[in-house]
């Protein structure tokens, strides 16, 4: 299946913002938007959920903590209980003020890299990975709006085209994409 | 879009778009190193490759070749890796405890106080490891299952708990640091001439594209990646003062350790900061980019922070007289007026004495001056350790065993090398990494930029 996609260039992220809300307000659904820094507000203008990678935080951290807990009492308390100056250690829970930094910092260690890798996953963001951006300037200082026509049936290309032709843009192109 | 008072001075001077910040950034990277460089860069790696050595030697013949005695059993290692640690502690907190306070101005300087703070967490480690004398059972410290009657390690110690605080504070702000470069890697990738450049940014960048709900994942990531690092700066501090504190040697068995230790890692690692980015931004031309206010904002952290540690050397010394404790009293008169009286005052002088001077405006915007007096807090700082740690060791409970510590070449060698290594590192990272974060620094370019600012309708002017 063939496809075509109108990337049009701005060079403000103001202008942007501006003339996505014009597009969505005619019906035009905006497919993608690159820009080389976050554009503050331009999520709900397009439909872009807020993330729930913090609630994988929370998950991971949980699982940190809960490996730690159960490790060390396994080593401290199961296996191989201490005697340090008459102090044995009976129950975790006696203990437990040992026990704290190293929870903390598990906790830590777990919820960050467990977050990290899974943002990584998810952006498909990974060693070796070739560039999506449309133009290499996209990384610098244009901001550029994609906007697939096969998710756009209510709208001709042309009409699309004049559309952004009113918002300010810098200059618009259509490719044709082999799906 | 987010405005600012007026009054507030801007963070990036002169008339500056979006393409300039790029610019100002990349250039240093694509452009050809200049000799000076080259030269700090050849020295920085012949005094790494002596430090390097010094460990060979050191590894090859045992921990006996370090100027240590019985009654000393630690000196400059610990000293070197409490230093270095501390002096890792600026990066994390300006980005992260910044970020959480929304501060902007840590946006010019986070990337490269973070990169310095990996770098000096490299340094720290290193003295841990080799103080075992045996490198390759290093792997000891962790809790595997072994064959020595499935001997775990200790978690009621506090020197575990430094291996756990380290090691995740090291990779936590490894992460941090490297999330935040992958759109800036994508930046250099997009304007790499060099196919191997190119090919190397495209890598590093990890296909990185600017897409929307990138962006979106990539705040919060930061967010909550800062809400965790908060937290983690200042448990690894408090974690290396338990490994005193939780002692029983008059001098180091005191409650005030965390913070005290803390508040004075924020103020070396600041101090370290400023000394590195008052020669960075005039080799790299970032003028605009950080300038006396940033280092004003800087000196007002050194002192704030170097207040708290004077109020906690002076705390020290009258609990110890307060307490009663005549042991407790004679570790801290000793220190005063002992056979280490030069160490006891000059950390005294340096670190008590010349953060007050920041009082002064005029001196807390005078670049040498703020250049001179990073230097003397770090020579501060780390008499600061050697004092805690030797002075409270020297003269133990029986006086027969009293003793002095005079370090051996290998010591020094050892300490002087992880001074090059840590340049060699930063010198690399300043050539090959971006050292601004450059699209952090282009949001904040609308509300805090020179000519944006007060401009009275800020998209018309560009």
């Amino acid at each position: 299946m063939s496809d075509k996609i109108i990337f049009a260039t701005y060079t403000d992220e103001e202008i942007l913002k501006d003339g996505a809300k014009k597009l969505v307000s005619k019906g035009v659904k905006i497919n993608e938007v690159f820009s080389p820094f976050p554009i503050h507000g331009i999520d709900p203008i397009i439909g872009i959920k807020n993330t729930r990678l913090g609630i994988m935080a929370f998950l991971y951290g949980l699982t940190g903590l809960t490996l730690a807990t159960i490790g060390m009492r396994y080593f401290m308390i199961v296996d191989w209980p201490m005697n340090i100056g008459g102090k044995p250690n009976f129950s975790y829970l006696e203990n437990i003020l040992a026990f704290i930094p190293i929870s903390f910092e598990f906790t830590v260690l777990c919820a960050a890299h467990g977050m990290a890798i899974t943002y990584l996953l998810r952006n498909k963001t990974l060693p070796g990975m070739p560039a999506q951006n449309p133009y290499p300037t996209t990384t610098d200082d244009r901001f550029v709006i994609e906007i697939r026509l096969s998710e756009n049936k209510k709208h001709s290309s042309e009409e699309i085209q004049t559309l952004l032709k009113t918002t300010g843009i810098e200059c618009l192109e259509e490719k044709e994409y082999v799906i | 879009m987010q405005k600012e008072a007026a009054i507030r001075e801007p963070l990036i001077l002169g008339h500056k778009t979006y393409h300039d910040v790029t610019e100002d950034v990349c250039r240093p990277i694509e452009d050809k190193a200049p000799r000076m460089w080259y030269i700090l860069f050849g020295i920085a790696l012949i005094i790494g490759t002596y430090g390097v050595g010094c460990i060979m030697y050191l590894l090859g013949t045992g921990v006996g070749v370090w100027g240590l005695n019985k009654t000393i059993g630690w000196a400059w290692d610990i000293t070197n890796f409490v230093w270095w640690v501390g002096i890792g502690h600026a990066g994390t907190l300006i980005s992260a405890v910044l970020l959480l306070f929304r501060q902007k101005w840590r946006m010019a300087i986070n990337r490269s106080a973070e990169a310095m703070t990996i770098f000096a967490v490299f340094m720290a480690g290193t003295f841990p490891l080799i103080h075992m004398g045996r490198l390759w059972v290093g792997y000891w410290t962790l809790p595997l299952p072994n064959q020595f009657g499935s001997l775990w390690v200790n978690f009621n110690s506090p020197l575990l708990w430094d291996v756990f605080a380290i090691s995740t504070y090291l990779s936590v702000s490894l992460v941090f640091w490297y999330i935040g470069l992958i759109p800036d890697f994508a930046t250099i990738r997009d304007r790499a001439k060099k196919p191997v450049s190119k090919k190397m940014y495209s890598i590093l960048s990890f296909g990185w594209s600017g897409r929307a709900k990138h962006w979106n994942r990539f705040e919060l990531v930061s967010l909550v990646l800062a809400g965790l690092a908060t937290p983690l700066v200042f448990s690894v501090h408090s974690i290396v003062s338990f490994d005193f504190a939780t002692s029983v040697i008059p001098g180091w068995h005191t409650t005030i350790f965390p913070p005290y230790f803390v508040a004075g890692a924020v103020f070396s690692g600041f101090a370290m900061v400023q000394t590195l980015l008052l020669v960075m931004r005039k080799a790299m031309n970032l003028e605009a980019y950080i300038h006396t206010k940033h280092i004003e904002y800087m000196n007002i952290v050194i002192m704030v922070t170097g207040s708290i540690v004077g109020t906690a050397y002076i705390t020290e010394l009258f609990i110890s007289w307060y307490s009663g404790v005549e042991y407790e009293s004679y570790a801290f008169l000793n220190r005063a007026t002992g056979p280490y009286w030069w160490a006891y005052w000059s950390m005294m002088t340096c670190n008590v004495i010349s953060p007050q001077l920041m009082w002064f405006r005029k001196l807390r915007r005078s670049l040498l001056f703020t250049f001179f007096i990073s230097i003397i807090v770090n020579i501060g700082m780390w008499f600061e350790r050697y004092v805690i740690i030797v002075t409270s060791l020297h003269r133990d409970y029986i006086p027969a065993a009293w003793s002095m510590h005079y370090p051996s070449h290998i010591d020094i060698g050892i300490y002087i090398g992880t001074i090059g290594l840590f340049f060699v590192f930063f010198l690399l990272f300043a050539r090959y990494f971006p050292v601004l974060a450059l699209n952090e620094v282009k949001t904040i370019l609308k509300s805090s930029g020179e000519s944006y600012k007060n401009a009275p309708d800020s998209n018309s002017v560009h």
